[in-house]
């Protein structure tokens, strides 16, 4: 039995987003066993990560630890990591190569589909002890979640009954999630890792989010890779949970965009211009930049030349880990890697228009904690959910809200 | 590994120009401290152990150097906070011709307005340093860091 929780979110609509959506413990472990545990894929990885058959790498969905691992047919399975035993989770390394998962309390071992395979003094040692007759191993392996992989990227549900993962995200999306991953083999370029005190619906909100980036980001407006004068387009899924932002660098300036933008520098010029080498690649088409979120866990990135997904592993309701895998493409030649590269300045903890990001999202759950009857207002184009052909609008956000009350109740 | 008393000296003037510059917050002498077909470099241990090219900043040359400079201090957004760079000391590897190349780990912490001091970030320092008629300068400088998990943002350089 769920406890119930008190009305907070009274108001019809979703464009007034009460303070304790962001705070509040029990609304948080709601979240955690719908939406995290519940009827929704998780990303996990990519393939490229796991190239040979016990490649394994540990994350997380929610809070609940899990190994991603390929087993000798080449199938990658999600396993809880948590021993059937006595619970003790066991994987401690982030990745490595394994002929079996061995829990070192008692050395129970699970082969690479989470099959309990050993059990020390399972028939007791000169007769006596061991595990009762009726013990049966079938009965006692890893958790193993649901999986599904699509053009090299792979998701995972703890709940059996998910919908296929092509009609979770929808025709809409999908076709932006082909556009980037469209079968090529991927190639991994590593990872960055951040720790944000913030909810994690605030990272969601921040990508769906078209309205700040040519105002907080300086580089975005400057070099016009981001910029309300850019020729743009938001799409949702049917149920307004996943989206994207797509939109078009503009080599010139309209200057109602730039009047009275403090973050814009008329003057700003790089000393190496090297690092905005941006080399247009066939697969774009015409749009230069998309961003797209898949409820709940992750971010999937392409803005000009630089690619990641951003992995989203919430910590409680105040913080959240997250976590940036970079990638490119077999095919890419040693020069559209180190370009990659470069641009990789502009993003992850560090970057020019990322770090502050992070920033603001903090700075956001304190004012929402400060302030428990305030309400984050949701209101640039309107209060309506629905798709639109420019950035002026914060419809996006109010689309996930929309289906977040809807899944929680609330 | 030895070299002369004089340039050890200079070296270790180097390092605490290095970490001076930093925690005063005097940006614009960073980049004079490098030479200007440099290579700074901040990496997660684990990128720079598995051979993964991502690093968090990677700049080559003096002008995206002082590129960082004008982005952290004109146009990030950001919680204002110090910076104290505790140098170990400096341990030197085998020269590579007329480059010293030294390693030193590094603790840098955090001190943000109203909260108390905290780690920040943590590694080894592994770098190329060249003499030239204005003094020692570093060629690279590779921060290699164990703190994987950085608490929230990184804005200036390490």
């Amino acid at each position: 039995m769920e406890t119930p929780t008190p009305a907070i979110w009274e108001r019809a609509g979703s464009s007034r987003i009460p303070a304790r959506v962001y705070t509040d413990p029990d609304i948080y472990q709601r979240e955690l066993e719908r939406i995290f545990y519940g009827r929704h894929w998780s990303y996990v990885g990519l393939e490229a990560e796991l190239p040979a058959a016990g490649d394994f790498k540990r994350t997380a969905i929610g809070e609940r630890s899990v190994i991603l691992i390929r087993n000798r047919e080449g199938q990658l399975n999600v396993l809880e990591n948590r021993c059937a035993h006595r619970g003790m989770q066991f994987c401690q390394e982030r990745s490595g190569r394994l002929r079996t998962l061995v829990c070192p309390y008692h050395q129970w071992s699970y082969d690479h589909d989470g099959n309990l395979i050993g059990v020390p003094f399972q028939k007791g040692v000169r007769g006596q002890g061991g595990m009762p007759v009726e013990f049966s191993r079938e009965e006692h392996g890893l958790r193993k979640l649901q999986v599904a992989t699509r053009h090299g990227v792979v998701f995972a549900s703890f709940d059996p009954d998910v919908e296929p993962f092509e009609s979770y995200v929808g025709p809409k999306v999908l076709r932006y999630f082909d556009r980037t991953f469209d079968g090529r083999k991927l190639v991994l370029h590593g990872y960055s890792r951040q720790r944000i005190p913030g909810n994690w619906k605030l990272m969601m909100e921040n990508i769906k989010d078209p309205y700040h980036p040519g105002l907080l980001h300086t580089w975005f407006v400057n070099f016009g890779l981001w910029r309300a004068d850019n020729k743009s387009e938001l799409v949702m899924d049917a149920r307004g949970r996943h989206a994207c932002m797509i939109s078009r660098r503009s080599e010139t300036i309209d200057p109602e965009v730039t009047q009275g933008v403090s973050s814009f520098r008329a003057s700003m010029k790089l000393n190496d211009a090297s690092l905005l080498d941006i080399v247009h690649e066939p697969w774009w088409g015409a749009p230069t930049v998309c961003m797209t979120t898949i409820f709940p866990s992750v971010i999937f990135q392409q803005q000009v030349n630089s690619l990641s997904t951003r992995q989203i592993m919430p910590l409680g309701p105040g913080q959240f880990d997250f976590v940036w895998t970079h990638f490119g493409f077999e095919d890419d030649s040693p020069e559209m890697q180190a370009r990659r590269m470069r641009q990789a300045n502009l993003f992850g903890p560090a970057g020019y228009v990322s770090a502050d990001d992070g920033e603001v999202i903090e700075l956001s759950q304190h004012g929402v904690t400060q302030d428990r009857e305030f309400a984050s207002l949701c209101e640039l184009g309107g209060t309506a959910v629905a798709d639109t052909d420019h950035m002026v609008t914060e419809t996006l956000i109010r689309g996930m809200y929309h289906y977040w009350r809807e899944v929680m109740g609330l | 590994m030895t070299i002369g008393l004089k340039l050890w000296m200079e070296l270790h003037q180097l390092y605490a120009e290095y970490a001076a510059c930093l925690d005063e917050g005097r940006m614009s002498d960073w980049p004079g401290l490098f030479t200007e077909d440099c290579h700074y470099r901040l990496v997660p241990r684990e990128n720079h152990d598995r051979g993964l090219p991502l690093a968090t900043m990677d700049l080559r040359g003096r002008g995206m150097l002082e590129d960082r400079v004008y982005g952290v201090t004109s146009t990030l957004f950001h919680a204002p906070y110090y910076q104290r760079h505790v140098i170990g000391p400096i341990r030197l590897l085998e020269p590579d011709g007329d480059t010293i190349r030294a390693e030193a780990s590094y603790v840098v912490i955090r001190t943000r307005r109203d909260q108390m001091s905290e780690v920040f970030n943590t590694g080894r320092y592994v770098d190329r340093v060249i003499e030239t008629s204005d003094g020692l300068k570093f060629s690279a400088k590779i921060c290699v860091f164990d703190s994987e998990i950085i608490p929230n943002s990184i804005i200036y350089p390490i």
